[in-house]
C-alpha cells in the first residue's frame, strides 16, 4: 500500500498540487473575507499568502517548486491587464470629462508616493539597495521591477515591497477615504490605482465597477510616471 | 470564450512586441490594454462580444496576485531585521499617497463642476 508520504512526494513533483492549493486556499480566504463582513485585515490576497507561505515553510517546499504550479494562475495576470480595456471603455465618457482631475491627482499621488517612501525610509535608517528598491513601490510589479533594476536596487525585493504596498492600500483605502469624506467612486478608485496598483484596483472592483475602471487608469498612468519620477527623486535626495 | 481569450492574448502579444521594439518604459500588457481600448472605440461591437468573459475574469483579479505574493517567503530574513521599519514606510507612504491623490481629484471635480450626487 502507498503511504501518505509517498503520495505527497509524488504530487509535490508536479504542478497540480500547488496550483490546486493556490485556488483552494484563495477560495477559502475569500469566503473568510465575506464571512467577516469584508473586514479589511481579512483581505483575501493577504490571507492566501499567509496560508500558502506557512504551508511552504512547514513542508519545506521551495518557492521555485511552488511557482511551477502557481505560474498558470500568475500567467493570467497579463491577459487580465489587457482586459482592463473593457471597464475603461465602459467609462470612456466619464474619463473624457475628468481629464483634468485625473492629471492633477496622478501628479500629486505619484509624487507623494515616491517622495514620502524615500523620506520616511531615510528617517528610519533604511539606506543603500533596500532604499532604492522602495522607490517604485506604488507602480505595478513588472514596471517597478524594471525601474528598480535600472537604478541599482534589488528587483525581487521590489516585487515583495510592491505586493505589500498593494495589500496595505487595499486594506486601508476604504476607511481612509471615508474619513477624508471622499465619496466619489472616480476619485476613490483613481487614487487607489495610483498608490496601490493592481491589488488596489482589484479591491476597487469589489467596491464598485466604476471605481475599478478609474483605478485601472490610475495604475496604468502611474506605471508611466513612476518610471520617470523615481530615478529623478532618488537623484535629488543623494 | 476561447476566441475572447485569444483576443486578450493577441493584444498582449502586440503590446509586448511594441514595448520591446520601441524601448518603451510601459509593460506590454498595459500597452495592450490601451490598444484594445482604441480598438473598442473604432469597433464597439467587439466590446459587446467580449464584455461578459472579461468581466468574469476581472472579478477574480485578486487571485492572480497570490503567486507573486507568496514570493515574500524568500525575504523572511530581511523581514526579521528591517520588517517593522519597512512596514511603517509602506503604511505611511501608501496612506499619504491615497489621501493626496483622492483629495486632489475631489477638489478638481469641484472646480471643474463635474461633481456627481451619489
Amino acid at each position: 500500500m502507498t503511504t501518505l508520504t509517498d503520495i505527497w512526494s509524488y504530487l509535490a513533483q508536479g504542478p497540480l498540487l500547488w496550483l490546486g492549493l493556490t485556488l483552494g486556499i484563495y477560495i477559502l480566504s475569500d469566503w473568510v473575507f465575506m464571512k467577516s463582513g469584508r473586514f479589511p485585515l481579512c483581505n483575501p490576497v493577504l490571507l492566501s499568502i499567509i496560508g500558502l507561505g506557512i504551508l511552504l515553510v512547514v513542508t519545506g517546499t521551495s518557492y521555485d517548486t511552488y511557482f511551477q504550479g502557481a505560474q498558470f494562475v500568475h500567467f493570467m495576470l497579463g491577459p487580465a491587464t489587457v482586459g482592463l480595456a473593457v471597464p475603461l471603455f465602459a467609462n470612456a465618457q466619464n474619463i473624457r470629462k475628468t481629464a483634468l482631475p485625473m492629471a492633477v491627482a496622478l501628479l500629486v499621488g505619484s509624487t507623494v508616493a515616491v517622495t514620502s517612501a524615500l523620506l520616511v525610509a531615510e528617517m528610519l535608517g533604511i539606506h543603500g539597495q533596500v532604499l532604492i528598491s522602495l522607490a517604485p513601490k506604488s507602480a505595478t510589479a513588472p514596471v517597478a521591477i524594471g525601474i528598480s533594476e535600472r537604478m541599482g536596487g534589488l528587483p525581487t525585493l521590489t516585487a515583495a515591497l510592491v505586493l505589500m504596498t498593494g495589500i496595505i492600500g487595499a486594506i486601508i483605502a476604504p476607511q481612509l477615504l471615508n474619513v477624508l469624506g471622499v465619496r466619489d467612486w472616480r476619485a476613490r478608485g483613481f487614487a487607489v490605482g495610483v498608490a496601490a496598483h493592481g491589488i488596489g484596483t482589484a479591491r476597487a472592483f469589489q467596491a464598485h465597477e466604476r471605481a475599478g475602471a478609474f483605478a485601472g487608469i490610475g495604475m496604468g498612468l502611474n506605471a508611466l510616471l513612476t518610471s520617470v519620477l523615481a530615478p529623478y527623486v532618488l537623484h535629488l535626495m543623494q | 470564450m476561447i476566441r475572447h481569450l485569444f483576443l486578450l492574448l493577441l493584444y498582449q502579444l502586440i503590446g509586448e512586441s511594441l514595448a520591446r521594439a520601441l524601448n518603451l518604459p510601459l509593460p506590454g500588457p498595459v500597452l495592450g490594454m490601451l490598444l484594445l481600448f482604441l480598438t473598442f472605440l473604432a469597433a464597439p461591437q467587439l466590446y459587446d462580444a467580449v464584455r461578459g468573459t472579461v468581466t468574469g475574469l476581472l472579478s477574480h483579479l485578486s487571485l492572480l496576485f497570490v503567486p507573486v505574493g507568496v514570493g515574500v517567503v524568500q525575504y523572511l530574513g530581511l523581514m526579521k531585521q528591517e520588517g517593522i521599519e519597512l512596514l511603517i514606510v509602506l503604511v505611511v507612504s501608501t496612506a499619504l499617497a491615497i489621501a493626496a491623490g483622492a483629495l486632489a481629484f475631489h477638489i478638481l471635480l469641484k472646480i471643474t463642476g463635474q461633481e456627481e450626487r451619489p
